[in-house]
């Protein structure tokens, strides 16, 4: 469907263009089973930095309070990218690895269900 | 002298006869906005006014109502009404409303202002134009009742500049405005049926006799003179469904598109309310879920099988509200709490008793998955490491709240819902099944959103750091953050002359 306008045809418009985000894109993170951390996180990052910054820098910046942060065998984490499961080379950038504007990059500790095994 | 009228004649001749014909334009250039949604009337004068109200009767009414109002806020002033609350605590629940609520009320002013002006029809043009009225009253009675709290508390100094640009006010922000960038049709089904008939209830009532168990007197009365007018709302919601309905039979899908997308987004903003509800309020008069099952379950359930005959049926998705009704208030109040060093409002983790009236009124839910919750952030706080999301949160495309929602529609209520489409190449991810449907249908539309987290990332909101971000918001360092410690707690603490291990005073007999 597209939309009704009085006035010709509807502007076209994307609010979220990739360069309006000064050479970075936007990354969206989420920690399975463990919902205390909430929602997915946005990160504006540069599209060649290292998959593994990803580990080492931008999800501890959120997600180091929680308890079982300190528990997380990176090697053993599952990855999920827009859907699809992944094996991320830790090398290699965030294009090389798949990972686009808007992308939404989801991961799993194996053996890690959050607080006292309850999700959060 | 000439004779009195009696009350059918006066509203008929006080209402109708008033418009013309127009010569030097034609009609569709006089009422622009009137045709392009598709809606087709055939004869306005099948409008009929439920009320019968006339102008000069709507004046003597309202200004009979302010009097009282103003009469009670004067009285809660001198008497330093604040002092008989519960907490401070229940000034956040204030907090959201006046950021969050007061300014809806007048982007409603501004709505029906413009329907007054685009509809054709005399008694719809009246019938809007006391709505408008109405609507900025109400905005105005409600910044006059809560500027007492202003003097005493935080977070209520700027609320209609914070409306702009906050995070989680651009949930109730966005949804105003996506139905005001309608056509007129679609507003009025949006917020006067949507909105004001099926959903109002659960704002104002909970709310209102939230006040009460809370001794805030004063909000209690604004709600009591709004309520007349309430209804009145109410009434005109339903009456222009049937009808659109009526007129001709095109309308039907077109109003019914609408009633599904407007419901969902009204939900969707009421998440808010239902965090304030079961949360916010330190004695609370009734569960969100209890609400819903009376207010949407049972009465709207009745309402649509009555508006059956005019071929609606209930909004889409309307199951998934229901079975989230035991998830919602916990989900979005966790959402506030770990990211309330960037609001004007303070969270907290609940008390005890607070968290035993939740697994009585969640008996499904609360003990199960939102317990073991606030039981981390408990014992995190018991650490020195009281728990802030020091990033930023996803939101949805559609409806602007963090994406907190799970699915428990599908029996997996720790899982994340995420729906994602691809619209021109690129990526818009919505909560639920309910707004990726309205996204879907108007892509053009939600391409446009004005996402706040986003909006930070490039670079339009005051700076790249926390705090210039809530200079340009207009927050003031004590509005936020937990409210134990807060500045609200201390000046609440000293008026009642508690030491640092109470939080309320002694109950007087």
């Amino acid at each position: 469907m597209t939309i009704k306008t009085n006035f010709g045809e509807y502007p076209v418009g994307n609010k979220d263009a990739v360069e309006n985000f000064h050479g970075n894109q936007l990354v969206y993170i989420a920690w399975d089973d463990h919902l205390g951390i909430g929602p997915a996180n946005v990160f504006p990052l540069p599209p060649e930095m290292p998959f593994a910054a990803l580990l080492e820098e931008v999800i501890p910046s959120v997600v180091s309070p929680h308890p079982d942060f300190e528990k997380i065998d990176w090697v053993k984490a599952q990855w999920i990218l827009d859907g699809e499961s992944i094996v991320p080379e830790l090398g290699k950038s965030l294009t090389e690895n798949g990972v686009g504007h808007k992308s939404l990059l989801r991961f799993k500790t194996p053996g890690l269900t959050g607080y006292q095994g309850s999700g959060n | 002298m000439a004779k009195k009228l009696n009350m059918r004649k006066r509203y008929e001749v006080l209402t109708r006869g008033l418009g013309w014909e127009p010569t030097y334009q034609p009609k569709e250039k006089v009422f622009p906005q009137e045709t392009y949604e598709g809606i087709k009337i055939v004869d306005w004068d099948k409008w009929e006014d439920p009320f019968r109200l006339t102008t000069d009767a709507y004046w003597k009414y309202q200004a009979e109502k302010d009097k009282k109002l103003y009469a009670v806020i004067d009285s809660f002033a001198q008497n330093n009404g604040h002092l008989n609350l519960s907490s401070a605590s229940y000034v956040n629940a204030l907090k959201i409303f006046i950021q969050g609520v007061s300014p809806l009320e007048y982007g409603a002013h501004r709505g029906y202002a413009n329907l007054a002006r685009q509809f054709s029809g005399e008694g719809a043009q009246l019938a809007c134009q006391m709505q408008s009225i109405d609507e900025l009253r109400h905005s105005q009675t409600q910044i006059h009742t809560l500027s007492h709290y202003n003097k005493h508390f935080t977070g209520l100094h700027d609320p209609f500049h914070m409306h702009d640009r906050v995070w989680y006010l651009s949930v109730p922000k966005s949804y105003f405005d996506d139905a005001r960038s309608a056509g007129p049709f679609e507003f009025i089904t949006s917020i006067s049926f949507a909105f004001e008939y099926i959903l109002t209830n659960l704002l104002f009532v909970p709310f209102m006799s939230g006040a009460a168990h809370n001794g805030d007197m004063a909000t209690v009365t604004f709600g009591f003179s709004a309520q007349s007018d309430e209804s009145r709302h109410m009434t005109l919601g339903l009456e222009i469904i049937k009808f659109l309905v009526e007129q001709h039979e095109d309308n039907l899908e077109i109003v019914q598109g609408w009633i599904d997308k407007h419901f969902w987004r009204a939900y969707r903003v009421l998440g808010l309310v239902s965090a304030m509800q079961d949360y916010m309020l330190p004695d609370s008069p009734m569960s969100w879920k209890e609400a819903w099952d009376i207010y949407f379950v049972d009465n709207c359930g009745a309402l649509f099988k009555d508006l059956a005959r005019y071929g609606l049926r209930m909004p889409k998705f309307h199951e998934q509200a229901t079975d989230e009704a035991e998830h919602l208030s916990h989900q979005v109040y966790t959402a506030l709490y770990q990211f309330s060093h960037a609001a004007a409002f303070h969270t907290e983790v609940p008390s005890k008793e607070k968290m035993d009236w939740l697994s009585e009124k969640y008996p499904n839910t609360f003990d199960k998955y939102y317990r073991p919750r606030w039981e981390m952030y408990a014992q995190m706080e018991k650490e020195g490491k009281r728990f802030f999301n020091m990033g930023l949160p996803q939101l949805c495309q559609v409806c602007q709240v963090p994406m907190s929602f799970t699915e428990v529609s599908k029996g997996e209520p720790m899982k994340l819902s995420q729906r994602v489409t691809e619209f021109n190449g690129d990526k818009y991810h919505t909560c639920s099944d309910g707004c990726k449907d309205i996204f879907d249908h108007e892509p053009e539309k939600y391409a446009h959103a004005w996402l706040p987290p986003h909006q930070i990332f490039q670079g339009n909101c005051g700076g790249a750091e926390i705090p210039d971000v809530l200079k340009y918001y207009h927050f003031n360092p004590e509005d936020g953050g937990d409210y134990k410690g807060s500045t609200d707690e201390a000046t609440w603490k000293a008026a009642h002359g508690l030491d640092d291990q109470q939080t309320t005073p002694e109950k007087s007999a």
